[in-house]
């Protein structure tokens, strides 16, 4: 029943979010993300991936949860539209990882960098694909996630208009979705 | 970056959703079909025959077949193409259209002569057949695909080989007012050559625009 409380309210503030209101689409990403980091790690542990493999996953699904938010019909649960994105990202997933064990045959030093770093935050996709998206457009998403400013301060800061940080951005969230299922620029 | 810093930026992110993906989805299939009879009309147009055809079970009966492709595909697409919504009886409609022709195929070598049955197949405009109905499903693939990039079919091949069902049925309902072959023999032979072509195009191009 707990479940079926918290899919209601993650309906609820969808509903809010897709007229635009950003305090209730922060609340959802934040409600959802420790369900997906639960379902991941557990996943992940079945399928044969690396426990430390399940956060990037879990930014991985918030990235396609994002990107994809118009393709939920609003007539219908919306746990099974979450759950059937979260298996197709840990199924590309296993998928990637099986290309990259064959690579890495070959290439004894990736492995032994792979090895030496334990620390999870330090090895995490997302940083590595931030590198590839260009100096600017890493700049503006950092700006406004690590550092936590808002649009209207980063445009400021880096003298752009607000709208063309919000194109920048968007283009940036693509491209990190499509750089994650390895087909990016 | 932590997930926390994500969400920041996910949050920055949030515009109004103008429109959802049901209404894309029918906005697509419908400036699709726009496309086809535009190319369609002038280029070829309906048979001059057309009143007189009308009147005949055979001419109707293409249009039962090419438009109950359309429909089932159509509403199969759009439960392949968001995650987690069952396909239900979807699935089960689009065997429709193939079993009606293979009723009608049937019921014509009934009632017809041995002798006629080969010049009923292979027709007048077999050729014409097998080459317009892959040209004018190019426009509604075209729109379709670009559609179902919107939502996030969660079997990328799949759903780009139905959009190819759903293109051929909008281009066959065109096509079939043009042509002069009415046989079922001909129909269950060249329309569906025509049809599976649209439909291994629609796989190819689907398994690779359509991920995400």
């Amino acid at each position: 029943m707990a479940l079926k409380g918290a899919e209601e309210e993650w309906a609820l503030l969808m509903h809010r979010a897709i007229d635009g209101d950003s305090a209730a689409y922060r609340r959802l990403l934040a409600s959802l993300t420790p369900v997906l980091r639960t379902v991941t790690r557990r996943n992940c542990a079945r399928i044969g991936l690396d426990g430390g493999e399940a956060e990037d996953i879990v930014q991985e699904v918030l990235l396609a949860i994002h990107l994809k938010r118009d393709s939920w019909d609003t007539d219908r649960p919306i746990g099974p539209w979450i759950m059937t994105i979260t298996r197709n990202k840990l199924i590309d997933a296993r998928r990637r990882r099986g290309n990259r064990q064959v690579q890495q045959v070959d290439d004894l030093a990736d492995i032994l960098t792979a090895e030496g770093s334990e620390d999870a935050m330090d090895r995490q996709d997302i940083d590595r694909l931030l590198e590839r998206l260009g100096e600017r457009p890493r700049d503006l998403v950092r700006s406004l996630s690590v550092e936590g400013r808002s649009v209207q301060e980063t445009a400021a800061r880096l003298k752009m208009s607000e709208g063309a940080v919000r194109v920048a951005l968007h283009r940036a969230i693509k491209t990190l979705a499509a750089l994650y299922r390895g087909d990016g620029p | 970056m932590r997930t926390e810093d994500l969400i920041n930026a996910l949050v920055a992110d949030l515009t109004v959703s103008k429109f959802r993906f049901r209404q894309v989805l029918v906005s697509a299939i419908a400036l699709g079909a726009i496309v086809a009879a535009a190319a369609f009309l002038p280029s070829m147009g309906v048979r001059p025959d057309i009143r007189q055809a009308l009147l005949t079970i055979r001419f109707l009966f293409k249009f039962v077949v090419t438009l109950s492709l359309a429909v089932s595909a159509g509403g199969l697409l759009y439960c392949l193409a968001r995650p987690g919504t069952p396909t239900g009886l979807w699935a089960w409609a689009l065997i429709a259209a193939p079993t009606l022709l293979v009723i009608a195929v049937v019921t014509e070598l009934v009632a017809t002569p041995v002798a006629s049955w080969s010049s009923r197949m292979v027709g007048t405009n077999a050729v014409y057949c097998l080459m317009l109905i892959p040209l004018l499903s190019l426009g509604p693939l075209a729109c379709i695909i670009y559609a179902l990039r919107k939502g996030a079919p969660t079997n990328p091949g799949l759903a780009g080989a139905v959009a190819g069902l759903l293109a051929s049925g909008i281009a066959a309902t065109l096509y079939a007012t043009h042509c002069t072959d009415d046989s079922p023999l001909f129909l269950a032979t060249w329309y569906s050559l025509a049809t599976g072509i649209v439909t291994l195009a629609g796989y190819a191009i689907g398994a690779r625009a359509l991920r995400w």
